[in-house]
């Protein structure tokens, strides 16, 4: 038998936490309509043997509810994310071949957003694109572009300046086709380690933002909405309303982490071998 | 040879690193397989090899700092007793020093002066230090100035500088001058001949013979992770004194010794040949060069080979 | 056809050191030129500007009566370097590394001992000298008329060093390649070159 070693052990972690997130995606889907279940006579009931997480004032199978709520997290996070990671690669590519001027205000631009806070430009956006999904996936892919670019304009500057690419030049190659064949390579570890890394952030910006009243609409079964209804009940001693839901969130978000660390170690040649 | 005490005894050495393949299987890659080096106190030690031998490997096991993926086997003694990590983090940078191939073993974060001396902060060793770098061309104002900026050939001379500064008994030498113009690695190699002639005992590892030739006391031609001679300077003069195949190939390589080449490459570690790595390409290659091969001693010097009279 | 390098002068940014100051040289294609030159001289820096990797402060290079930067595309004043390390991806296979070049001829690839499994391996996975014959089959493509060989030998062992260079003196009788070689030994140069220029004095 094959020992386990260091890269199986981080693939298996990469793979099982993908499984997972995948698993909660889908479940969330098909358990939609069932989410918005009403039924008084199973109402206010804490955890147990038939509803694993209880139930709400409305009788709504909570288990199901924050089901569907993480399942809309993370398709709102995967989608703002790669908006985002993508505008971080155009901008951070631009910014790096494009001259001089293009380079000072693309700069400028990311010091700006980095300036202000995140939950507060989130907000703006959010509610300038009409709240909702739109409002949510726009407002957190205009936030969250920044360092990626930063780091991609940096990796680029430093290419640009390479031996074998200004060999390549030499050697007759097109600048498509030397961006192609040599930068890309380069940079699509960075870019996906990235994009993978910026989802947790994403993840946890819309429920905060859906849970101050800028982002999904109320009747949404979306995270934030069940945490801010929950806070009324927690008085009232119901606690399985809010402490279920907010786990499960923040096992999510450590999930998405825990991925994306494991495929930096994989693609990153300093830890490779361990 | 001398009968000056051993101050390193490096006996059937070998490293082999453990690597991932595609996917998930793991091998090991036996980069170093035997290696023997001697030296003695006063002695300059020049271990000649071509690229991808395997050779740095050896000063970074001297002083333990080889990566976290090679295990390593054979014998390693310093002074008569065996090299532990706890003595060789003892002795590293004081008894032991090291001149690295690679200008990054500089901290890139400490002014020149200071990571030199160390922190000592007295006359002497700033009136030293001052000494070496008008030696090697350095003003005084580099001191006050971080690695970065510096050109590659002044950090060069200036990791030559550490070497100089205490008083080492051995000093480990990897490729020391790459990127330097001639008369300054002649100046330098003088002051590793310096250092030996004082006492130390000097391992100069290098891909370039005719260096080697011009400084070192004895030479060890290394080849596919494998020593396959200990050669006297003098054995050099004439192609009918050397032992080993290579090393007679290697003289006659030479661009004043006629220029000539033998087919082939050196083969890549995963593809070793059994017994003696230089077989494949040697005339005098035999059946039983396919065993195992002792290293043993003939006419004073030591050689890898069967055939060698 | 010749190289012609007229009146260079050369220093990196205001304030640094003159490194090339009103320097001419003229290679024609059947000639191997030896530049034997006193360290500082910028016999680096002079191979840079003759491939056109730097611009001239002063002077121009001329390829058969054109200015060098009138060639658009492929370049056929191709150098190798001293570290070949620095010149390939990292990324690649050495296969893609060879496909860089300008339609490399099998018979390029045999003369210089490269073997048919080194293409599938990565820069980090050969030695240098191995490295090194890649690099010298890349710049011997279809259009090259020089080569311009800096300390191309200086990182590699005798053996590989009479390999590479012998091979470079037959390819470049046979194509009438001009080629102007670099390095600190006389010896090296008096062997591989038919006229040394020697620049002791400057």
């Amino acid at each position: 038998m094959r020992r386990i070693n260091g890269r199986m052990m981080t693939a298996a972690l990469l793979g099982a936490a993908v499984l997972f997130l995948f698993v909660i995606t889908v479940a969330g889907h098909m358990y939609a309509e069932e989410a918005l279940v009403t039924d008084f006579s199973r109402k206010d009931l804490s955890p147990g043997g038939a509803y694993i997480f209880g139930t709400d004032w409305l009788g709504r199978d909570m288990f199901i509810r924050t089901l569907t709520g993480l399942s809309m997290s993370i398709q709102i996070g995967i989608l703002a994310a790669c908006v985002s990671s993508v505008l971080a690669l155009i901008l951070g590519v631009l910014a790096a071949t494009m001259g001089k001027t293009a380079d000072a205000l693309i700069t400028w631009v990311i010091d700006l957003v980095m300036g202000i806070p995140h939950i507060l430009l989130l907000i703006l956006i959010s509610y300038a694109f009409g709240k909702g999904f739109k409002g949510v996936v726009v407002g957190v892919a205009l936030t969250h572009w920044t360092s990626l670019a930063r780091v991609i304009r940096g990796e680029v500057l430093q290419l640009k300046e390479a031996l074998y690419i200004r060999a390549a030049q030499k050697l007759g190659m097109s600048q498509l086709k030397i961006a192609w064949k040599h930068m890309l390579p380069h940079l699509f570890p960075q870019f996906l380690v990235g994009l993978i890394l910026t989802f947790p952030h994403a993840i946890l910006h819309e429920a905060s933002i859906t849970f101050l009243g800028f982002g999904l609409p109320p009747e949404q079964p979306a995270i934030g909405i069940i945490l801010s209804e929950s806070m009324k009940y927690l008085a009232m001693g119901r606690w399985w309303l809010a402490l279920f839901p907010g786990l499960l969130l923040v096992f999510t978000v450590v999930l998405f982490d825990v991925a994306g660390e494991s495929l930096r170690k994989l693609l990153d040649p300093g830890s490779t071998h361990k | 040879m001398t009968d000056k005490k051993i101050i390193l005894d490096i006996r059937n050495f070998s490293v082999s690193f453990e690597q991932y393949d595609k996917g998930f299987s793991r091998t090991g890659l036996p980069v170093i397989r035997n290696l023997d080096v001697t030296i003695h106190e006063g002695e300059m030690v020049a271990v000649v090899g071509s690229s991808g031998s395997g050779k740095s490997l050896l000063a970074h096991e001297i002083l333990g700092i080889l990566p976290y993926n090679a295990t390593m086997g054979g014998e390693l003694l310093y002074d008569g007793e065996i090299l532990t990590k706890e003595r060789q983090k003892a002795l590293r940078g004081n008894e032991i020093v090291l001149v690295p191939q690679s200008t990054a073993f500089l901290d890139p974060l400490m002014k020149i002066g200071p990571q030199i001396r160390k922190g000592k902060k007295d006359r002497a060793s700033r009136e030293k230090l001052n000494e070496i770098f008008q030696g090697y061309h350095l003003k005084e104002e580099v001191q006050n100035l971080y690695p970065f900026e510096l050109s590659g050939g002044m950090n060069r001379r200036v990791l030559v500088s550490t070497a100089l500064m205490g008083n080492p008994r051995l000093v480990i030498a990897d490729e020391p001058t790459p990127g330097l113009h001639m008369d300054m690695v002649r100046r330098v190699m003088s002051h590793f001949r310096e250092l030996a002639d004082r006492g130390a005992g000097v391992l100069l590892i290098t891909h370039d013979l005719e260096q080697a030739l011009e400084v070192a006391d004895r030479v060890v031609v290394f080849y596919a992770g494998t020593t396959v001679e200990d050669a006297d300077v003098s054995d050099f003069g004439s192609e009918e004194m050397l032992r080993h195949p290579y090393s007679r190939a290697l003289f006659r390589a030479l661009p004043q010794n006629g220029f000539q080449f033998i087919k082939g490459t050196q083969p890549y570690v995963k593809e070793l040949p059994e017994g003696c790595p230089f077989g494949p390409r040697c005339e005098q290659c035999i059946e039983a060069c396919k065993g195992e091969i002792p290293y043993r001693e003939v006419r004073g010097g030591r050689v890898r080979c069967i055939c060698a009279k | 056809m010749v190289l012609e390098a007229k009146n260079i002068s050369f220093r990196y940014g205001k304030g640094s050191r003159q490194i090339l100051d009103d320097f001419s040289l003229a290679i024609e294609n059947h000639e191997r030129v030896g530049i034997a030159a006193p360290s500082g001289f910028g016999k680096t820096t002079f191979c840079k500007i003759l491939s056109g990797y730097e611009k001239p402060d002063q002077g121009e290079v001329y390829l058969d009566g054109q200015p060098l930067s009138s060639y658009k595309g492929y370049c056929p004043v191709q150098m190798i370097w001293q570290h070949p390390e620095q010149v390939v991806n990292p990324r690649l296979r050495m296969r893609e590394v060879l496909k860089e070049g300008d339609g490399i001829e099998p018979c390029i690839i045999q003369g210089l001992g490269i073997e048919e499994d080194w293409l599938n391996r990565f820069p980090a996975e050969i030695s240098g000298g191995e490295m090194q014959r890649f690099c010298i089959a890349r710049a011997l493509g279809k259009r090259t008329k020089f080569i311009l060989a800096d300390e191309i030998s200086t990182m590699l062992d005798l053996i590989t060093q009479s390999q590479i260079w012998n091979f470079l003196i037959e390819e470049t009788k046979r194509r009438q390649i001009g080629l102007l070689a670099v390095s600190h030994s006389m010896p090296l140069l008096e062997n591989v070159c038919t006229r040394i220029c020697r620049l002791d004095e400057k």
